[in-house]
C-alpha cells in the first residue's frame, strides 16, 4: 500500500482539498528518487516526504498555494553541494517536484 | 469513481497502475492527468493524440516497472521535446524464490520479506518444507526445486537464491533457473561445493557465458558465518547487483553515494515508501 495515496483518496472521499507533491527527477545524488510523494490537505495535514527534510517547509506552502488557486507548478530546488546543509538538501544535487492541487 | 480513488484501489489489490502528468506543455495539457493500466486508462493529457502516445509509452514503462519522463510534441508526435509527461509506475512487488528449506533459507526469507519481495521457499522434502519453519514467506512449495521452476512465474525482477548445496538439488535447478529472465540467481556453498556444481553444469551442456549469471558462492565478502549473517552477504549482494555497484565501503570511495542512473529500478519495498515500486532488474546479461 502506498500511504500517500491511500491519504490523499481519503481526504477527497471527504470532499477535503488536497495537493500532491512528487519528485519528477533528481539530478547529480539525491536521496529519494522520482516518484516519491508528500500530499498536503486543505487544513494543514501532510504524509510522505519528498527530501531528506528540509525542502519539505517550502513545498508545503507551494502545496497550499496550489491548492488555493488549482494551479499546478514545477519547482526546482538546485543546491551546490556547499549549500547543502544550509538548504537542508542532505547530498546536494538538484530536485524538481510538481505539485498539483488533487482534483482527478 | 475519481482517478486517485481508482489509482489508491489498484495500489491496494496489487495490481500494475501507471499513472502520468504532463508536467510542462501547452495550457491546454499542462497538469493533464492519465491513469493507464495494461487493459484502459482514465483522465486526458489534453487531447485525444497525445493521450493516444503518452497511454501507449504508459503501457510499455509500467512492464518494465519503470519510472521516468517522456517528451512529447502538442499532439503526441515523436522526437518533439514541447510536453513532458511524468509516468510512474506500480507494478507488483518482484519475487524471490529460495530453493532448499535448512536454517540459512529461513534467514534469507526474513530478509527479503524485509527488502519487499514476495517470497517463495521450496524444498522437495516436506519434513523441511512447513509453514511453521518459514513464517515470514508469502509461500512454501512442497516440489522439486527444477520442476516447481518450469512452471513459476519468474521474470527480469526476480531473484533466485539456490541454498540447498546438494548436486541432486542444486544442478537441476540452477540449469532451469538459467532458462529464466531472472535478475539474480545465487547458489550457496563452499569453494569445492562450488567447483563441483560448476564441474557438473558444465558435464550438462551449461556454457561459460551462462555459469557467469550464477552468483556462487552466493553473497557479498563481509565475513558472514551466522544464518542471519550470511542472509545479510546475500540480501547486499542482490541489491548491488541491480544497483551495478561492486560493494565495499563507501568510507573508502569518493563520489556520489546516489547515483542518477536513469535505468537503475527502485527498490522492491518502495511502494511502501510513497515512492515508485521496483523497475526492470538490470539486464543480467
Amino acid at each position: 500500500m502506498n500511504p500517500v495515496i491511500e491519504k490523499i483518496a481519503g481526504w477527497r472521499e471527504e470532499e477535503r482539498k488536497a495537493a500532491l507533491a512528487t519528485v519528477v527527477k533528481v539530478e547529480r545524488s539525491g536521496p529519494l528518487g522520482p516518484g516519491t510523494s508528500m500530499a498536503v490537505s486543505e487544513d494543514g495535514q501532510v504524509v510522505g516526504s519528498v527530501s531528506g527534510g528540509c525542502v519539505e517547509p517550502a513545498v508545503f506552502e507551494e502545496a497550499m498555494a496550489a491548492i488555493e488557486t488549482g494551479r499546478p507548478k514545477l519547482l526546482t530546488y538546485g543546491i551546490s553541494d556547499d549549500e547543502a546543509f544550509g538548504v537542508g538538501l542532505t547530498c546536494g544535487g538538484i530536485i524538481h517536484i510538481f505539485v498539483e492541487r488533487v482534483d482527478w | 469513481m475519481s482517478i486517485i480513488s481508482r489509482w489508491r484501489e489498484l495500489l491496494a489489490e496489487q495490481s500494475p497502475v501507471a499513472v502520468a502528468t504532463v508536467i510542462e506543455g501547452p495550457e491546454a495539457s499542462f497538469g493533464g492527468k492519465l491513469l493507464v493500466t495494461p487493459d484502459d486508462h482514465e483522465g486526458s493529457a489534453g487531447n485525444e493524440d497525445l493521450d493516444r502516445a503518452v497511454v501507449e509509452a504508459a503501457r510499455g514503462l509500467l512492464e518494465g516497472g519503470k519510472t521516468e519522463t517522456r517528451h512529447f510534441g502538442p499532439r503526441g508526435q515523436r522526437r518533439m521535446e514541447d510536453v513532458a509527461v511524468f509516468v510512474q509506475s506500480f507494478a507488483p512487488p518482484p519475487k524471490m524464490y529460495v530453493f532448499g528449506a535448512i536454517d540459512f533459507a529461513s534467514a534469507v526469507a526474513r530478509v527479503g520479506k524485509f527488502l519487499g519481495y514476495r517470497v517463495i521457499v521450496c524444498d522437495a522434502r516436506a519434513v523441511f518444507a512447513t509453514r511453521e519453519r518459514f513464517p515470514s514467506a508469502d509461500e512454501v512449495v512442497v516440489a522439486w526445486p527444477d520442476e516447481f521452476l518450469k512452471t513459476a512465474e519468474v521474470d527480469r525482477r526476480s531473484v533466485i537464491c539456490v541454498l540447498t548445496h546438494d548436486p541432486k538439488f542444486d544442478v537441476p535447478v540452477l540449469k532451469e533457473a538459467l532458462n529464466t529472465e531472472a535478475g539474480y540467481i545465487g547458489a550457496m556453498g563452499s569453494r569445492r561445493t562450488h567447483d563441483n556444481r560448476t564441474a557438473r553444469l558444465k558435464e550438462e551442456g551449461v556454457t561459460d557465458e551462462a555459469l557467469g549469471r550464477i552468483s556462487s558462492p552466493i553473497g557479498l565478502d563481509i565475513g558472514s558465518r551466522t544464518p542471519e549473517e550470511t542472509a545479510v552477504a546475500i540480501a547486499a549482494e542482490i541489491i548491488a547487483f541491480r544497483t551495478g555497484h561492486a560493494g565495499g565501503r563507501l568510507a573508502e570511495r569518493s563520489g556520489p553515494i546516489h547515483e542518477a542512473a536513469p535505468d537503475v529500478a527502485p527498490s522492491p519495498d518502495a511502494r511502501d515508501a510513497g515512492r515508485n515500486t521496483a523497475g526492470a532488474a538490470r539486464d543480467p546479461r
